[in-house]
């Protein structure tokens, strides 16, 4: 192993910063309503970076998330709401909503996977297509407006979202556990070193006896469940779903995931980094928020400045290797 | 313009030296190239022919000693600046071992690519068109200037390339091996050619492993080693045998191990049987024994890694093939690496930067990952990784600064080790290796040499593909030749020859006898 290097350290140090400005910022802050909030509010966008991650790392790109999440949600409030009639336990009812949802996400994850490798498109452009599939499906399901969960089922399924365990809210132990997961899945198993492989050189993959074409294709079928657990937790949030859900949901998964460290061509993954690249990311929101100094509107030009500053640092570090 | 043509020019290293990062690679070369004469440049793979080409002809910049450049009336100047642009302004210009050509666009427009012929706007096609007619005309040459390059057979896309340099007015033309992907006749035609520019006052430079063609045309000779120059001589004044003997520098048979005979009753390993390869009309057969070296002899492109590919499930088969791969008398269909892997069978890549290592990964990533499954069960042991690779590098003899570096960071030779160290980490019986020292030195050359020895002493077989044809000759039990997509001969004993192999080779003999005994022996077998 290396010893701490300034690439490994550096989302690190990046997020204590931020942190130390937050606590400047505002006293608020470190509330422990706003902290727990700030890390139940990233673990949507943590889970799916995760997935990402992945993806990735063994040299693809996947642009469909946001939509896909959108989609998925949409999916599972009109299946629970259909189900209410047939099935009297709640309980019973998300259970199998919740079923469906991971089936759908690694559905999803095998089309955009088979498409990029298979039929030898492009994964950039595969997943621009489904991403307008997915967003138009969700938009044409809700006619254009909202779909709405059943408030009784809703009442019971916000437990996912608002519950809390060991003083911290159900979406971060997902995280947490989704985190471990992906770590060990990465750094500690043949599937991930065979995902370094294939992003770094497929030829060099292809003659080392690996099946490059199935690793690719479950990076995006791991990609779609993560979706599909981060909607899973998003859902009972809202308890709805419209064409607007999960809206650029994909490039905020691949700024946590380039801002932890991962390398945009592939070969080298982070799983850590991510991580702490969607904290960083809310974190931002959640600061801009909390004061007048900088507009809450310009969110987003602070997360693209972070982005750019990321990268150009990684780079630098890049070369002194 | 024909004033110009008319100047012949002399271009001279003296004391030349070029180290990539800190290997020193050539070690003080003086060459005098004239025009109206062909130098040929001789050495073996990795005496640095083709490095020495390339900072000729601008690619490469040399680190120390100087270039001069003298015109007919003697004027002699040092240059200080040399890169490819100012060294084909200079009329230097170099046609690659791999062309390179731009393959979408047409004859023309790749005859004239980066050199294009302007009106007052836009690009004047039609005097280019005429203008590339003309030089292929000069050149004898009936290539259409509006067909797509892609389009075009090898020799043809050569043709395209030495008019590409006609069309910048070349003083000195290099020739990186280019007979290596020409036939007989087509080199005929080539020879012819250079004659010609000779007599027009070009300085050739003409890089080839075939003695043959070098006696022929040469009329100077550089032998290189390791590096070195060794010095240069007057064609004239050389054999066959004197080149070959400055070439190695020692007696051919000392580098070679002592192989263990093959009995005769062993056991065949792999059959493959009247197999179809893409793009070629005749099938391909073979037999490997146990314990044996089969080496693939043939020229560059002739379709040695393509069978090997095919047969291990890299590439599909032809449609329509009714062959088949036996593996120990068991048929076997591998769609992929990973099922040959499992019964035993392992690749060696011969693109050991694109297709063997991952450069920027460590050295015990690349060391087991062609073996993980080996010590993994749902997680990696990498305790047992690490002693695995300890082992390794103390077996393989791979050196290197740190255990941490990338294994882009070896050199060479020791990047070749560790390829080995994986592929037989996968404990193969059966053991492809293909081009296993290309741009390697002498002495980790003879490394590997031991290693194979070793392999097939310990009951491994193997198949060996290289155009190095004394490493063929000297490793093998038997000889297969391929030309143009076909197993031309299997030559053994008496026949396991330079000149015979290259007869092979080359298309002049042709004794299919496999597919003939084949034949014959289906036939007993139906009486």
């Amino acid at each position: 192993m290396p010893k701490l290097d300034l690439k490994t350290a550096g989302p690190f140090i990046a997020l204590v910063v931020v942190f130390i400005i937050g606590v400047l910022v505002n006293d608020a802050f470190l509330s422990s309503g706003n902290l727990s909030n700030i890390l139940a509010r990233s673990s949507f966008i943590g889970i799916v970076a995760i997935g990402a991650t992945f993806v990735i790392t063994a040299g693809g790109i996947d642009l469909s998330v946001g939509s896909m999440a959108a989609f998925i949600s949409g999916c599972m409030i009109l299946l629970m709401n259909a189900l209410m009639d047939t099935i009297d336990s709640m309980v019973a009812i998300i259970i199998l909503a919740i079923i469906a949802s991971l089936g759908i996400g690694a559905v999803a994850g095998l089309i955009n996977g088979l498409l990029t490798t298979k039929a030898k498109i492009e994964a950039f452009i595969v997943t621009l297509g489904t991403m307008g599939i997915y967003r138009s499906l969700v938009t044409y399901m809700a006619d254009g407006g909202t779909l709405s969960l059943n408030f009784t089922i809703g009442d019971v399924y916000s437990e996912v979202y608002y519950g809390v365990f060991l003083g911290l809210p159900y979406p971060v132990w997902v995280f947490l556990a989704v985190a471990v997961i992906g770590y060990v899945l990465l750094n500690m198993t043949v599937f991930g070193r065979h995902c370094f492989a294939v992003g770094s050189n497929e030829s060099v993959a292809r003659y080392s006896a690996i099946n490059v074409d199935r690793v690719k294709t479950a990076t995006y079928m791991l990609q779609g469940v993560c979706v599909s657990i981060a909607t899973i937790i998003y859902v009972p949030r809202l308890g709805s779903a419209s064409g607007q859900t999960g809206i650029l949901w994909e490039l905020e998964a691949i700024a946590a995931v380039i801002i932890g460290g991962t390398v945009l061509k592939g070969g080298y993954g982070r799983i850590w980094g991510t991580v702490v690249g969607a904290l960083i990311l809310t974190l931002i929101g959640n600061i801009l928020n909390l004061t007048d100094a900088v507009s809450n509107y310009l969110n987003g030009a602070v997360q693209g400045i972070i982005v750019i500053v990321a990268v150009y640092l990684q780079r630098g570090a890049w070369r002194r290797d | 313009m024909s004033d110009e043509n008319s100047k012949s020019l002399t271009l001279s290293v003296r004391k030349l030296r070029k180290s990539f990062g800190p290997v020193e690679v050539l070690h003080g070369i003086d060459l005098t190239l004239r025009g109206g004469e062909v130098h040929a440049i001789l050495g073996e793979n990795g005496a640095g022919k083709s490095t020495l080409v390339k900072i000729l002809a601008g690619f490469e910049q040399l680190t120390g000693g100087e270039l001069r450049i003298s015109d007919d009336s003697g004027n002699s100047k040092r240059i200080d600046v040399w890169n490819n642009a100012i060294a084909e302004q200079a009329g230097v210009v170099l046609i690659h071992q791999e062309f390179n050509l731009a393959e979408q666009l047409t004859v023309a427009e790749n005859i004239f690519l980066g050199n294009e012929i302007k009106g007052r706007v836009f690009l004047d096609k039609k005097t280019m068109r005429s203008k590339a007619q003309e030089y292929l005309d000069i050149l004898r040459s009936d290539i259409d200037p509006d067909a797509s390059v892609d389009q075009l057979p090898v020799s043809a896309k050569q043709m395209v390339e030495i008019a590409k340099a006609q069309a910048k007015n070349a003083r000195v033309l290099v020739l990186d091996e280019p007979t290596a992907v020409l036939t007989q006749q087509e080199s005929q035609v080539l020879f012819e050619l250079i004659d010609r520019f000779r007599k027009e006052g070009v300085a050739i430079v003409f890089i080839s492993h075939k003695l043959d063609e070098i006696e022929q045309i040469a009329d100077v000779i550089t032998v290189l080693r390791d590096g070195e120059l060794v010095g240069s001589y007057p064609a004239a004044d050389l054999s066959k045998d004197d080149m070959a003997r400055l070439m190695v520098g020692r007696e051919l048979s000392s580098l070679f191990p002592e192989m263990p005979e093959v009995p005769v009753a062993a056991e065949i390993v792999l059959r493959v049987d009247n197999l179809l390869l893409q793009g070629n009309s005749a099938p391909s057969s073979f037999e490997l024994r146990k314990g044996e070296v089969l080496g693939f002899s043939g020229l560059v492109g002739s379709g040695r890694t393509a069978l090997m590919e095919t047969v291990l499930g890299l590439r599909k088969e032809a449609k329509g093939n009714s062959g088949c791969v036996e593996l120990r008398g068991e048929r076997v269909d591998f769609k992929q690496l990973s099922t040959a892997r499992d019964k035993g069978v392992a690749y060696l890549t011969k693109d050991r930067k694109d297709s063997g290592l991952l450069l920027g990964k460590g050295l015990t990533f690349n060391f087991s990952l062609f073996s993980l499954h080996k010590i993994s069960k749902l997680l990696i042991d990498t305790k047992l990784e690490k002693i695995a690779f300890e082992k390794a590098i103390e077996t393989f003899d791979i050196r290197m600064k740190d255990r941490s570096i990338a294994a882009g960071n070896l050199s060479g030779g020791n990047q070749q080790k560790l390829l080995l160290a994986k592929i037989l980490e996968a404990e193969p019986s059966i053991i492809i290796i293909d081009e296993p020292t290309r741009g390697i030195d002498i002495g980790t050359k003879s490394q590997i040499y031991c290693f194979i020895a070793e392999l097939v002493a310990s009951g491994h077989s193997l198949i060996l593909i290289s155009s190095d044809i004394t490493e063929v000759i000297g490793l093998s039990h038997r000889v297969a030749v391929m030309y143009h997509g076909e197993i031309s001969g299997v030559l053994e004993g008496n026949e396991i020859e330079e000149h015979e192999i290259m007869r092979y080779a080359t298309g002049l003999k042709n004794k299919l006898s496999y597919h003939d005994q084949l034949e014959s022996g289906i036939s007993n077998a139906k009486a």
